[in-house]
């Protein structure tokens, strides 16, 4: 099971400035767990004790996992991951 | 510094009063490395509110394969504050992760006046930054 898994600039330091890494679960959260075993700290930046951190946008090819499960979102062979900061704010 | 063109800096502002009193948000993205603001974005505010922005997801995603696919990254990443001054909220900031952006501020609580004003903000730290308006 290979899944790809697209880093954002800002994220980068842990993968050793690739842009790009392969990851393997059957769900999302099994995938960064993967990801977290070989690039050290990447979950505390994804996920939180409540889940997804809004900070962060993760995709599962087209889809926004916030709507299809989240971190049991299940991912098969081929599937792209895409993460990306979410761009917001506020006035206070 | 900031350079961008002075139409682009009216296309900015002309999108914040548009959208007042909800807040406006967008990016103008740019050739990667060139620092140069070229291509006008805007984007819906999903939250469709005066006092929060954020951008739809799945317009997000869209939009930054498309820069991707066209070598560009986001220059500038504009919002608007509708009642307050247009400098970086603590919300803002601890959203705030493209360190190599300018982050523009317009407010649009006067509406006689243009307050424009663009800032660097990295891990937390905020700086203003000059806008060097240019003819083109």
């Amino acid at each position: 099971m290979s899944i790809e898994v697209r880093i954002p600039t800002i994220l980068r330091n842990y993968t050793g400035g690739q842009k790009s890494v392969e990851g393997a679960g059957s769900t999302l959260d099994e995938v960064i767990s993967d990801l977290d075993g070989r690039y050290d700290g990447l979950r505390g930046r994804l996920v939180d004790e409540s889940g997804l951190r809004r900070f962060v946008n993760v995709y599962l090819n087209d889809e926004d996992v916030r709507f299809i499960g989240g971190l049991d979102a299940p991912v098969s062979d081929g599937d792209t991951v895409t993460v990306l900061p979410a761009v917001a704010g506020g006035s206070r | 510094m900031l350079t961008i063109s002075a139409e682009l800096k009216a296309r900015i502002v002309a999108h914040a009063r548009a959208d007042h009193p909800d807040e406006a948000c967008g990016v103008i993205a740019g050739p990667a490395g060139s620092d140069r603001p070229v291509r006008f974005i805007p984007m819906l505010n999903a939250e469709r509110s005066p006092t929060f922005y954020r951008f739809d997801s799945l317009e997000q995603l869209r939009v930054w394969r498309e820069m991707d696919d066209r070598d560009e990254e986001p220059v500038v990443i504009y919002h608007s504050h509708t009642a307050t001054d247009a400098y970086p909220s603590r919300t803002d900031v601890s959203y705030a992760s493209e360190p190599g952006a300018h982050y523009v501020l317009v407010s649009t609580r006067d509406p006689a006046l243009d307050e424009f004003r663009s800032f660097r903000i990295v891990d937390g730290a905020v700086t203003e930054e000059e806008v060097c308006v240019v003819p083109e």
